[in-house]
């Protein structure tokens, strides 16, 4: 990992309405370093900072979630301990590794 | 409406279809009758295994016969219905198991089947994702895999090509004797006349067998499965455990499917086979025992089907002891997909030449008539209520 | 004391629990989520500076009541917060908590599981940035955030304007709100909407609200497909005068109304009938929600009512389990709560139809459109299937030959629409294609859940 977190350049796909007052976490997403704030879920902090949460299995094609209340199941997510979480259902921790390509997180292994 | 045809298959599941589509190439008319939707019984729900090593002894001739069969499925149907040659891995946790692999792996060899006898660090080396538990291995490439939910209605649709008729959502109602033939009433009206019967009514078959006064002591279970989400592509082998608590293997989309014993209760008049969430639980269990780098796999999916058992875990397959005419081929007790085209093609040697050359003496109707052997292999795979429990109708 | 163990934290479960509370019991209340209050009325994590009330607006006090009364609760029930059931065999729950499995025994079970959004497949839905309509207030209250810069509120839903007003009021930028469902057809379900004309006359106050911000709203419109590389960059629509239209924007949401969690009814032993208004396969119960024996269903996982229907229901289903335990329940409150939930139940079905089920868009998709998101099979595999010679007309079945169903989310999501797509291709009546079956678990488990269990 790099000592200086890169940020992220691309633009998210959500957009913070209401701020949100808590410690700053430091996770992250393939690699890079973004920034959440306690309380935030994964899904949230992947969309606040990007457009794509994981890779279709069959052809690759990017998703983003879909039903955002744990029922679709299309925000499921690698951990760096090769956990795999629900993006939408688990909350953001301070130092949480997220692969958003179990291919990569195999790789990296 | 009366149709008169060769020959009538009751049932259909993977016997009754290949048994259609090679009494049809040989040019029979032969019609089949099923009660629901071709291949939606045990032909369509079981894992799907192409297992040689560790079968029944006197189960080789046949085994091998189907696996030449499996082997040139695309030739035979037009469809591969992801037939794959994955090679079988038979995995021991003691020496006391090393031993009973060995055991089996003599039988496999003496059918001219080729086994590798695999130490540990071998197994380590080439399966690195194996847990801490298997000590040996015997592997035979052999062995293969196919996708069941697909193959029984490739070969209904084979069959049809070559002229069967398939029937489905029709349930034979009788089956009475007719001269030196038979006339099968149906539910919606249709009779048959034919010169000859294959019964391959799976857990439903006692029926057929019993109106013409002979029977065996069939119950009726399901084979818990249950399959994990797709995950990166990584077991290439289909792997068991000697002790029979879990087999699994990882199909090229990526998701691992995994059974294991004590199969679940089945109930064959309610068409119902739910899996009970401990044997869920179980299965998991065991899984990670063997393949510990599947920890955080999620499990996403669990089915069952209805599939007739007979004591002595071997099927019943031949012509009827009372009735010439009058084939039977049923009770596979959870071994009958593998096997599935031989039988087939065994009842129609029997029903075209009258004789076949491969052995299959020991799965006679007849041996219920005086005693009943219990396999040791009920007691693993079965939980006692099940065993003992409900006779399949 | 009779272990009774309530499933669901959202109006139905918490009424529910509060009835079995005054009656001297200690109910087991299991959250999958780890806030209280359903989808709904889920409350914010402490630390968002979200205005609640200005949020929920005409509903505010209710949202305050429902949270009060489960404050009050919570020393007096075993509240099992973040526990997902996963199964139900035999008179015991089967849950997962902490990545650890576990059972919990019952006497008898209330299931209060709420509802998700009912879609069906459009070309372009698996694009990221489509979300579902409900999916969209959930994670504004629940996370402070929106969906996107710009957004299209998309389908037919008497939450369309109010997901779009609160949005709305949070500052998003709302490219348009459509509603395929005609004003005519609107009107023709006004005799069922006047069962609760209070409700009815909030709907016309969001749309009047939007329509006064400037917010383009357009009805009876057909949408044809979310276009976009990678990620959603606008809306195709037929509008209601036949003009083919490209609204831009960076995120939709999308929804035709609500569909109840059933499957663990399903698995806990209810029978399920077809109900043609709805147009899905609902479990069967009594007025008070008995749907078997030590079984009663509550809320919108039962039939779709909205939050206040829920309510009613959740305290129904605790009376009527009071009854069954042979105690004598006041029978004029159980007349009133009846009165009120086949009220509001008879308005869900008047908007049912003024927010239609889009039936003939099934008959319409292109092949190439993914109907099953979790193993991208298209309808043009569904079709194909069903069409082959011995192809399946019962949506099991096709299920097991083209995978429609089989992913993680176990047919949640294209089940409606697969029974369209598959009744639409055989000309049946969508009743006689059936449902998809299920089998716990209901939603994906670790392998390592069991471990820590004993076998």
């Amino acid at each position: 990992m790099p000592d200086e977190p890169k940020q992220r350049t691309h633009k998210g796909q959500f957009v913070r309405a209401v701020p949100r007052h808590g410690a700053t976490l430091r996770l992250t997403i393939d690699r890079d370093t973004v920034e959440a704030v306690e309380g935030d879920s994964l899904l949230a902090v992947l969309l606040l900072n990007g457009r794509v949460v994981r890779h279709l299995e069959f052809g690759g094609a990017p998703r983003a979630g879909f039903c955002l209340m744990g029922a679709c199941q299309d925000c499921w997510v690698s951990l760096g301990d090769g956990d795999r979480v629900r993006a939408c259902t688990t909350l953001a921790a301070n130092e949480m590794v997220v692969w958003t390509d179990p291919q990569k997180a195999h790789a990296d292994a | 409406m009366t149709t008169r045809m060769r020959v009538a298959v009751v049932g259909g599941g993977l016997i009754g279809t290949w048994t259609a589509h090679f009494l049809a190439r040989r040019g029979l008319d032969v019609i089949l009758i099923e009660k629901g939707m071709v291949g939606a019984q045990s032909s369509g729900v079981n894992f799907g295994n192409l297992r040689l090593q560790g079968r029944h002894p006197g189960q080789y001739p046949l085994s091998l016969r189907s696996q030449a069969l499996w082997e040139d499925i695309e030739a035979l149907i037009g469809d591969r219905c992801e037939f794959e040659r994955t090679g079988h891995l038979y995995v021991a946790m003691n020496d006391a198991e090393r031993e009973k692999l060995e055991q089996h792996a003599r039988v496999a060899e003496s059918h001219g089947l080729v086994i590798e006898r695999i130490g540990c660090d071998e197994l380590r080396r080439r399966w690195p994702w194996l847990g801490e538990g298997p000590q040996a291995a015997t592997y035979s490439a052999r062995d293969a895999t196919s996708n069941p939910r697909l193959v029984s209605v490739a070969v209904a649709r084979a069959a049809q090509r070559r002229g069967a008729e398939i029937v489905e959502h029709t349930r034979v109602t009788e089956v009475c004797r007719n001269g030196t033939g038979f006339t099968l009433e149906t539910d919606t009206g249709r009779a048959v006349d034919c010169d000859a019967v294959v019964n391959s009514a799976g857990a439903w078959a006692l029926n057929i067998a019993e109106a013409f006064g002979e029977t065996a002591p069939m119950f009726a279970a399901g084979p818990p499965q249950f399959v994990t989400e797709p995950i990166p592509y990584r077991v290439t082998p289909s792997v068991q455990a000697v002790d029979g608590s879990v087999i699994f293997r990882q199909i090229l989309r990526g998701n691992v499917i995994f059974a294991g014993y004590p199969r679940t209760a089945a109930d064959p008049v309610l068409n119902r086979a739910p899996v009970p969430p401990i044997k869920t639980l179980n299965g998991m269990r065991n899984l990670m025992k063997i393949a510990p780098f599947l920890k955080s796999a999620q499990v996403i999916r669990v089915w069952s089907g209805i599939e007739g058992y007979l004591p002595d875990m071997l099927p019943v397959i031949g012509e009827s002891g009372t009735t010439p005419g009058l084939y039977h081929a049923f009770g596979f007790c959870g071994h009958g997909f593998q096997v599935g085209p031989g039988v087939a093609a065994v009842l129609v040697d029997l029903i075209v030449d009258g004789r076949t050359d491969t052995p299959i003496d020991l799965f006679s109707i007849n041996r219920f008539k005086n005693s009943v052997q219990v396999s040791d292999k009920l007691a693993r795979e079965f939980d006692l209520p099940a065993a003992a429990g409900g006779r399949a109708g | 004391m009779p272990n009774v163990v309530i499933v669901g934290g959202g109006p139905a479960g918490i009424r529910a629990a509060s009835i079995l509370v005054e009656a001297g019991l200690k109910p087991v209340l299991v959250n999958e989520t780890r806030q209280v209050g359903g989808q709904g009325y889920r409350a914010p994590a402490k630390s968002l500076a979200v205005d609640i009330n200005a949020l929920m607006g005409s509903e505010a006090g209710k949202y305050q009541r429902l949270h009060s009364l489960f404050a009050s609760l919570q020393e007096r029930i075993d509240y099992r917060s973040g526990t997902l059931v996963w199964g139900v065999h035999e008179k015991v729950l089967h849950t997962l908590c902490d990545g650890t499995a576990g059972t919990i025994p019952y006497d008898a079970l209330i299931l209060a599981t709420g509802a998700t959004d009912r879609i069906m497949p459009l070309p372009g839905w698996t694009l990221p940035g489509v979300f579902t309509l409900g999916g969209a207030q959930v994670i504004l209250k629940d996370q402070g955030c929106l969906i996107g810069n710009r957004i299209v509120f998309l389908g037919s839903s008497p939450l369309l304007f109010l997901a779009a007003l609160q949005y709305h009021k949070s500052g998003a930028s709302i490219a348009a709100v459509v509603d395929t469902t005609p004003l005519s057809a609107k009107r023709a379900a006004m005799r069922d909407l006047a069962a609760s004309p209070r409700t009815l006359a909030r709907g016309i106050v969001y749309r009047a609200s939007l329509h006064m911000a400037g917010v383009p709203i357009i009805d009876g419109a057909t949408p044809r497909g979310i276009d976009g590389e990678g990620h959603v960059e606008g809306v195709r629509i037929t509008d209601g005068r036949g003009r083919e239209r490209l609204i831009p924007c960076d995120a939709v949401a999308y929804g035709y109304g609500l569909k109840p969690e059933t499957q663990l009814a399903e698995l806990a032993g209810a029978r399920f009938r077809f109900d043609p208004i709805f147009r899905l396969w609902l479990p069967e119960t009594d007025a008070d929600g008995r749907a078997g024996a030590d079984l009663y269903l509550a809320g919108d996982g039962a039939a779709i009512g909205g939050a206040d229907a829920a309510e009613a229901s959740g305290a129904l289903a605790a009376h009527a389990l009071l009854t069954d335990m042979g105690r004598a329940q006041p029978e004029a409150e159980l007349a009133r709560l009846r009165r009120e939930v086949e009220r509001l139940r008879q308005f869900q079905r008047g908007l049912a139809r003024a927010f239609a089920w889009p039936v003939a868009q099934s008959a319409t998709l292109s092949d190439e459109t993914v109907a099953c998101r979790c193993e991208a099979v298209t309808v043009g595999e569904i079709r194909s299937a069903v069409h082959a010679p011995l192809g399946p007309r019962e949506v099991n079945r096709v299920k097991a030959i083209t995978r429609c169903g089989m992913g993680r989310c176990q047919g949640r999501f294209c089940g409606p629409a697969l029974q369209e797509i598959v009744a639409g291709a055989c000309v049946v009546p969508i009743a006689e294609v059936g449902r998809l079956r299920m089998q716990a678990p209901v939603k994906p488990i670790p392998l390592h859940a069991a471990a820590e269990m004993e076998p």
